[in-house]
C-alpha cells in the first residue's frame, strides 16, 4: 500500500502546562475527505493548528507526502501545499473579495491567477456577486465560502477546513458541504475537515475519526461511524 | 462640541414643547464640566517673580469661560427644540459683541466670536433645512460619504497641489517665512508618509519612528563631522544606517504584538536619544553638533557668496543675481522631492505582493501566515524601508538647520507623527497631507494665541475623534478590480 498523503504519529501539543493533545495518531490518504468529530474542547481545532505549526508539536512528528514538516514555519508548511480555512473564518476584513482571494494566491504558481479564481468564482457563484464588495460587511455564509475559495486559491493537495458550518443556517450548511463534496469530487482534493456538526460531517467523510479529551477514540468509515450507537449517543441523538 | 443631547433621537412631534428644565440641567452640566477643566487650566497661571515662581489666580476668566460654555450649551440645546431661529440671533449677537466691544483678552474675544460664529452656523443650518439634528449614525455615515467623495477628488486635487508646491517659490508670495513653513511641513508630510508604512499598511503601532530620524540626522552630522563627507554621499549612507538600525531593532521585537510591541519601541526610541546625550566624546552630547555643512547643488556648485575653492558659486553658475533664498529655494525643492519619492514608493507597493502582504498582516496576522506570509520577514521589511525614509527625513533636517542636538528627537515628535498617521486615516496618504496642514500647520498660523496653542491642539485633537474615529480620510479603495466585473478570466491587472 501506498504512503498516506499526511501521517500524524504520536503527537503530543501543549498549551503552556496543559496537555491539549495527548498521542494523536491519523493518517490521510490522497484523495479521501476524513472528518475529525468532537466536543468542545477536545483538540480538534489544536490539532489542526499543529499540523501548521503553530502551536508547534512537542512530541510525535507530522509527515506531509512522506516529508517530515514537524518543525518548519507556518509559512513553509503552507508553501508544501497544505492549505487551511482557519477556524472562525479569519478572512480579511477590510479588504475586497478579490484582494482577499488574491492573497490566497501567493505561494500558489505564478500565472495561475486568472484560472484557479475562475474556478473559485464557479464554485461561489456568489462571491463573484461580491468581488469588490468589502470582506468584512458581508454574511457569515459567505465569509465561509470565502475563507474556503481562498484557501483553494492557493492551489493546494491537502485542504485542512476548521468548522466549516459554525454559525451558519442550514441551508447555508448543506451549501457548503455539498461544495466541498465537489472539490474533492472533481479536482481530487485531500479535505481533512474538524466539525462539531457531527452528522453532516460523516456523511460526507469516507472516513472519520473521533476525538475526546485529546485522544482519538474511535475510528472507521464515515457510514460505520454514522450507524455506531456510541457516536450516536455522543454526538447525534436529539439533533436528527 | 456636540455631545448627543436627548433631544437627538426624540421623535419630531415631542420636540414642539421646549423642554427647558433638561436644557437648563444639560447645560449647568456642561459649565461643570468646564468649570472642572478651566480651574487648572484657565485659572491658574505660574507667573516668573524674583523670589522663583509663583501662581496667579484669575477668576475673572474662569468664570467668563463657564458662562460661555452655559449659554453656547444652552443654545445648542434649544436649536433642537424648535427655538433655532431666537438662538441664531442671539449667537450671532454674541460674535458681534465679541468683535466690536474691547475685552480684558483675546482668548476670550476669541471663543466669544468662534463659538457664537458655530452656534449661529448650526442654527443657520437647521432654520433652512428643518431639521433639528442629525442622528449620530446619520452623520457619520454622511461623513464617510464626504470623506469618500475627498478621496475620489484627490485623483485631481493630487496633481493640482502637486503643481501648485512645485511653482510655489517661483510665485512672489514665496517669502523666506512661507518657504520655511513649507519645508516644515513637507519634512512632516514626509515622516508621516514614512510611518504610514509601518502604521497605516503594516499595522504596526510604533512609538519611536524619531529614533530613525535621529539616526539619519546624526549620521550625516557626524560623517559629515568626522570624515568631511558631503551631503550627496551621507543621504543614501543615512538612509541605510537607518534602515540598519531599524532591522536591528526589528529582530528582537517583532516576536511581539500590540501593546507591547508599542511600549519596545517607544523604549527603542528613548534609548536612542539617550545614548546621543550620553556619548559624550562622540556625539557631543547635550550639546549636539553645530556647523553641519550645507547641502551643494550636487557637488557642482554652492549657495554662498564666497565658494571654497574649487567649487563654483550657484548665482554664476546660472548667471543670476547672488540671493540667500536660493538656498532655501533648493532646500525646499530637496525636501519636496523626496517626499514625494516616500510617496510614489508607497502607491506602488500596495499593488505589488510586499505591499498586499503588509495590509494582510495588519488585518489577520494567523490568516496571513496560514496563507504562507513569512510574517517576520514582511515585517522587518515594514520596518527597514520606514526607518530608510525616516533616516532620509533626518539627514535633511540635520543640513537644513545646520545644528542638532537630542532635544530634536524627544518623544513628542514622535507623538506628533503618529498624530499626523491617525488623524489622518491609517494608511491613507492623502490623509496625512490633511493632517500635517492642521497639525503643523495650524498651530504655525495661529502662533498669535501663544500659551493657548496647545490647548487648542487637543482640542481640534478631540473633535476629529469625536467626529472621525477612524481618521479623517479613512475610506480605503481595494487595490485591484476586475476588468468590466464581468470576465474574471480577463483580469490582467490582477498579477
Amino acid at each position: 500500500m501506498s504512503e498516506p498523503m499526511l501521517k500524524v504519529s504520536g503527537v503530543h501539543t501543549f498549551y503552556g502546562a496543559i496537555e491539549a493533545l495527548k498521542g494523536i495518531d491519523i493518517e490521510i490518504n490522497a484523495g479521501e475527505i476524513v472528518s475529525l468529530i468532537g466536543a468542545n474542547g477536545a483538540g480538534k481545532s489544536t490539532l489542526l493548528m499543529t499540523l501548521c505549526g503553530s502551536p508547534r508539536a512537542r512530541q510525535g512528528r507530522v509527515h506531509f507526502e512522506g516529508e517530515d514538516i514537524t518543525d518548519l514555519p507556518t509559512h513553509e508548511i503552507v508553501r508544501r501545499g497544505i492549505a487551511q480555512s482557519p477556524e472562525g473564518r479569519r478572512i480579511f476584513p477590510r479588504m475586497s473579495v478579490l484582494e482577499n482571494l488574491q492573497m490566497g494566491s501567493i505561494v500558489a504558481q505564478p500565472g495561475s491567477f486568472d484560472r484557479e479564481l475562475e474556478r473559485v468564482l464557479t464554485l461561489f457563484p456568489r462571491l463573484k456577486e461580491r468581488i469588490a464588495q468589502r470582506a468584512g460587511t458581508m454574511s457569515g455564509g459567505e465569509q465561509q465560502m470565502l475563507a474556503i475559495g481562498r484557501a483553494l486559491m492557493s492551489q493546494p493537495r491537502l485542504l485542512l477546513l476548521d468548522e466549516p458550518s459554525l454559525g451558519l443556517a442550514p441551508l447555508i450548511v448543506k451549501q457548503i458541504f455539498s461544495v466541498i463534496k465537489e472539490i474533492n469530487r472533481e479536482q481530487k482534493m485531500t479535505v481533512f475537515m474538524v466539525e462539531q456538526n457531527a452528522f453532516h460531517a460523516l456523511k460526507l467523510a469516507h472516513r472519520g475519526y473521533v476525538m475526546v479529551n485529546g485522544k482519538i477514540t474511535m475510528t472507521g468509515s464515515g457510514a460505520a461511524l454514522l450507524a455506531d450507537p456510541e457516536v450516536r449517543a455522543a454526538y447525534l441523538e436529539g439533533g436528527h | 462640541m456636540t455631545m448627543p443631547s436627548h433631544a437627538a433621537g426624540a421623535p419630531h412631534v415631542a420636540a414642539k414643547a421646549v423642554d427647558w428644565s433638561g436644557s437648563l440641567r444639560d447645560a449647568g452640566f456642561a459649565a461643570f464640566v468646564a468649570l472642572l477643566l478651566t480651574v487648572p487650566l484657565v485659572g491658574l497661571r505660574t507667573i516668573d517673580r524674583p523670589t522663583g515662581l509663583g501662581i496667579e489666580a484669575r477668576p475673572e476668566e474662569v468664570v467668563a469661560s463657564v458662562l460661555l460654555v452655559f449659554f453656547g450649551r444652552l443654545g445648542l440645546g434649544l436649536i433642537g427644540q424648535g427655538l433655532a431661529l431666537p438662538v441664531l440671533f442671539l449667537a450671532l449677537a454674541a460674535a458681534a459683541v465679541g468683535l466690536a466691544i474691547p475685552l480684558p483678552t483675546q482668548v476670550l474675544r476669541l471663543v466669544l466670536v468662534a463659538g457664537g460664529g458655530i452656534i449661529a452656523l448650526r442654527a443657520a443650518f437647521a432654520v433652512t433645512t428643518h431639521r433639528s439634528k442629525l442622528t449620530l449614525a446619520e452623520r457619520d455615515r454622511k461623513m464617510d460619504r464626504v470623506a469618500a467623495q475627498v478621496q475620489h477628488a484627490t485623483k485631481y486635487i493630487a496633481p493640482v497641489a502637486f503643481i501648485g508646491a512645485v511653482l510655489l517659490p517661483m510665485t512672489p508670495l514665496a517669502d523666506r517665512q512661507l518657504l520655511d513653513i513649507g519645508i516644515l511641513l513637507l519634512t512632516y508630510i514626509m515622516l508621516g508618509w514614512g510611518l504610514n508604512i509601518v502604521v497605516g499598511l503594516a499595522g504596526l503601532l510604533d512609538l519611536g519612528y524619531v529614533a530613525f530620524y535621529a539616526v539619519g540626522a546624526y549620521s550625516y552630522a557626524l560623517l559629515a563631522h568626522y570624515f568631511g563627507l558631503s551631503f550627496w554621499v551621507c543621504l543614501p549612507l543615512a538612509g541605510l544606517l537607518a534602515a540598519f538600525s531599524g532591522v536591528l531593532l526589528g529582530f528582537p521585537v517583532l516576536r511581539l504584538r500590540g501593546d507591547y510591541f508599542a511600549i519596545v519601541t517607544l523604549g527603542f526610541g528613548e534609548i536612542v536619544r539617550i545614548i546621543l546625550v550620553n556619548w559624550y566624546q562622540f556625539t557631543g552630547g547635550p550639546n549636539g553638533i553645530s556647523g553641519i555643512p550645507r547641502p551643494s547643488f550636487f557637488g557642482l556648485a554652492e549657495f554662498s557668496r564666497t565658494p571654497a575653492e574649487g567649487m563654483a558659486a550657484f548665482h554664476e553658475l546660472f548667471g543670476l543675481e547672488f540671493s540667500p533664498l536660493h538656498r532655501i529655494v533648493f532646500m525646499y525643492y530637496l525636501i519636496l522631492a523626496l517626499a514625494l519619492a516616500v510617496n510614489l514608493f508607497t502607491l506602488r507597493i500596495r499593488k505589488l505582493p510586499l505591499g498586499r502582504a503588509w495590509e494582510a498582516l495588519r488585518e489577520d496576522e494567523i490568516a496571513s501566515a496560514s496563507l504562507g506570509i513569512n510574517r517576520t520577514n514582511m515585517k522587518l521589511a515594514a520596518f527597514a524601508i520606514a526607518a530608510m525614509f525616516g533616516g532620509f527625513a533626518g539627514s535633511f533636517f540635520a543640513t537644513r538647520q545646520g545644528f542638532i542636538s537630542p532635544e530634536s528627537f524627544t518623544f513628542i515628535e514622535s507623538a506628533i507623527i503618529l498624530a499626523i498617521v491617525v488623524l489622518g486615516g491609517m494608511g491613507s496618504q492623502a490623509g496625512v497631507v490633511v493632517a500635517t496642514l492642521l497639525v503643523i500647520g495650524l498651530p504655525e498660523a495661529f502662533r498669535e494665541l501663544a500659551d493657548y496653542r496647545m490647548l487648542a491642539f487637543g482640542m481640534g485633537m478631540v473633535v476629529i475623534m469625536l467626529w472621525r474615529p477612524r481618521g479623517l480620510l479613512a475610506h480605503r479603495d481595494p487595490t485591484i478590480l476586475l476588468h468590466g466585473g464581468k470576465k474574471p478570466a480577463t483580469g490582467g491587472a490582477a498579477r
